[in-house]
C-alpha cells in the first residue's frame, strides 16, 4: 500500500533523509517518533509527493488521490465556511463530503460558520474533516494531536482506529511518544534523517516505547 | 490529465478565490481606491494648456492600471500561504497547471473589475470621449491585461515564499510589462485621436501573440516554480 525505498534528501548540507526504507501494509499504522529536526516532516512530504527525493523512491498505491494529509497547518481558507471549505476540497478530489463526516467530528452546528471565526480546536477538527473528505486509503499525519482539545483528540483517535480497521494504512509522525503509541501497530525512531529502530509494537505500551525511544536517540 | 478536467479544476479554484476576495474585499478595494486616487492626483497635477487631455489620458490610463494590477497580483498567492493551503493544492490529484489557470482567471476578474470602474472615471476626470471607440478600446485593454496578468501570476507564485515578495514582484514584473504597456499606450493614443482602426491592428496582433507566448510559457514553468 505504501513503500519507501532508500530515501535520501538533503537541504544544503543538512541531511534530512538518509537511506530510509519501510513498507506499510493495509491495516497497519506506523508511528515515527523523533526529535525536532530529525526529518519527520520531510519524510511525510516525500511520501506525499510534495518533495522529490534526491535518491530512492516512494510509492503509494493509488497515487495522490489515495492520500489524506493532516499537518501542523489546517490548509483551510478562513473566509470560507466549514461547508464551503469541504465542498471545495471535495471537488478537487471529485468527491462529495459524506453526510456523517461533520457529525463524526462534532461539527454539525458549525457547518455554516466561517473558519476564521472558529477556535483553534474546532479548526483542527475541520482540518481532519478536510483530510477525510475523499475517504483516503493512506493517511499521513504530521503531529496531528498538536492544538487539539480533548474532544477532538478523542474523535481523531476514534477515526484513526476506524481507518485502520477498514484496512487502510496510516503513517503518523510526532515527537511525543505518549500521543501515538496506542494507535500504532509499528513504531520507528528517527534521528538525523535515519531510522534507528523500526519494528512492530508487539504490545509494548507508551512507557516502554518511550524508554526505548529515549535510549535510541540519546 | 484531460483538458476538461484541467478546465474544471481551474474554474473550481478561480471560483474559490473570487468568493474569498469578494468576501474580504482586501485586494480589490485597495486597487479600486488606488485607481481613484491616481486619477485624482493626475487630474490636479496636469496643465491642460500645455498638453491636451487626449494626449495625456492614454499614459495615465495604462500607468494607473498596471500599478493597480501589481497591487492585486501581490495578493494572489498570499491567500494560499495563510494556512499552508498551497501544500493541499499541490497534494490534490489535479494538474498543477490548473492551479495557475485558476489563479489567472481570478486575477483577470479582479483586474477587469477595477478597469471597469477606471474607464468611466477617466472619461469623467479628463473629459475625453471614449464611447465612440469603446469596442476597440475594450479589446485593447483585454489583450494587454491578459499579457501582464499572465506574467504577473507566474511571478507572484515565484516570489510569494520569499521575504521581500511585495518588492520583488514589481521588480521582476515591470520589465515584462514594458512591451504590452507601450503597445497599449501607442494604440490608445491613436484610438483617441480618431485614427482608423487599421492603424492599431498591428499592436492588437502583437498583444495577442504576447498573450499566447506568455500564457504558454507560464503554464510550462508554473509546476517548477511551486515545487519544493
Amino acid at each position: 500500500m505504501l513503500r519507501a525505498e532508500g530515501l535520501r534528501h538533503s537541504f544544503g548540507s543538512v541531511r534530512a533523509l538518509d537511506d530510509v526504507s519501510f513498507t506499510v501494509n493495509p491495516g497497519q499504522t506506523l508511528a515515527v517518533f523523533g526529535p525536532n529536526g530529525a526529518g519527520k516532516t520531510t519524510l511525510l512530504k516525500v511520501l506525499a509527493g510534495l518533495i522529490q527525493p534526491q535518491r530512492g523512491r516512494a510509492y503509494v498505491d493509488g497515487g495522490r488521490r489515495a492520500i489524506g494529509w493532516i499537518g501542523h497547518q489546517p490548509q483551510l481558507y478562513g473566509q470560507l465556511t466549514v461547508n464551503e471549505n469541504l465542498r471545495f476540497w471535495g471537488l478537487l478530489y471529485d468527491a462529495q463530503p459524506g453526510p456523517d463526516l461533520l457529525a463524526r467530528l462534532g461539527l454539525e452546528e458549525h457547518a455554516n460558520r466561517q473558519v476564521r471565526t472558529l477556535s483553534r480546536g474546532l479548526v483542527q477538527r475541520v482540518a481532519i474533516a478536510r483530510a477525510l473528505v475523499h475517504d483516503p486509503r493512506v493517511l499521513l499525519l504530521d503531529e496531528p494531536f498538536t492544538g487539539l482539545d480533548r474532544i477532538a483528540a478523542e474523535a481523531l483517535s476514534r477515526l484513526l482506529g476506524q481507518h485502520a480497521a477498514a484496512g487502510r494504512a496510516t503513517v503518523l509522525v510526532t515527537h511525543n511518544v505518549e500521543e501515538g503509541t496506542e494507535l500504532a501497530t509499528d513504531v520507528a525512531f528517527m534521528r538525523n534523517g535515519r531510522f534507528v529502530h523500526c519494528a512492530p509494537r508487539s504490545g509494548r505500551g507508551a512507557q516502554q516505547v518511550g524508554e526505548e525511544y529515549r535510549h535510541a536517540i540519546a | 490529465m484531460r483538458l476538461p478536467d484541467v478546465l474544471r479544476h481551474s474554474w473550481v479554484l478561480a471560483a474559490k478565490d473570487l468568493r474569498v476576495e469578494f468576501r474580504s474585499r482586501t485586494a480589490i478595494l485597495s486597487a479600486v481606491v488606488f485607481v481613484i486616487l491616481a486619477f485624482v492626483v493626475f487630474n490636479f497635477g496636469r496643465d491642460p494648456t500645455a498638453v491636451p487631455n487626449v494626449a495625456l489620458a492614454p499614459s495615465i490610463l495604462w500607468v494607473t492600471f498596471t500599478l493597480a494590477a501589481i497591487l492585486a497580483l501581490n495578493r494572489a498567492f498570499h491567500l494560499e500561504l495563510e494556512n499552508h493551503a498551497l501544500d493541499g493544492l499541490l497534494l490534490a490529484p489535479i494538474d498543477r497547471s490548473s492551479i495557475y489557470l485558476g489563479k489567472l482567471i481570478a486575477n483577470l476578474v479582479f483586474v477587469a473589475t477595477f478597469e471597469l470602474i477606471g474607464v468611466p472615471l477617466l472619461m469623467l476626470f479628463f473629459n475625453v470621449r471614449l464611447l465612440p471607440y469603446l469596442a476597440p478600446l475594450v479589446l485593447l485593454i483585454a489583450l494587454a491585461t491578459i499579457g501582464f496578468v499572465a506574467v504577473g501570476t507566474l511571478f507572484s507564485a515565484m516570489t510569494v515564499r520569499t521575504r521581500f515578495a511585495e518588492l520583488l514582484l514589481p521588480v521582476l514584473l515591470l520589465p515584462f510589462m514594458i512591451l504590452p504597456l507601450s503597445w497599449g499606450v501607442q494604440a490608445t493614443v491613436r484610438l483617441l485621436a480618431g485614427r482608423p482602426l487599421s492603424e492599431i491592428a498591428g499592436w492588437l496582433n502583437m498583444l495577442a501573440v504576447y498573450d499566447i507566448v506568455f500564457v504558454g510559457l507560464a503554464l510550462l514553468l508554473f509546476p517548477a516554480t511551486v515545487s519544493e
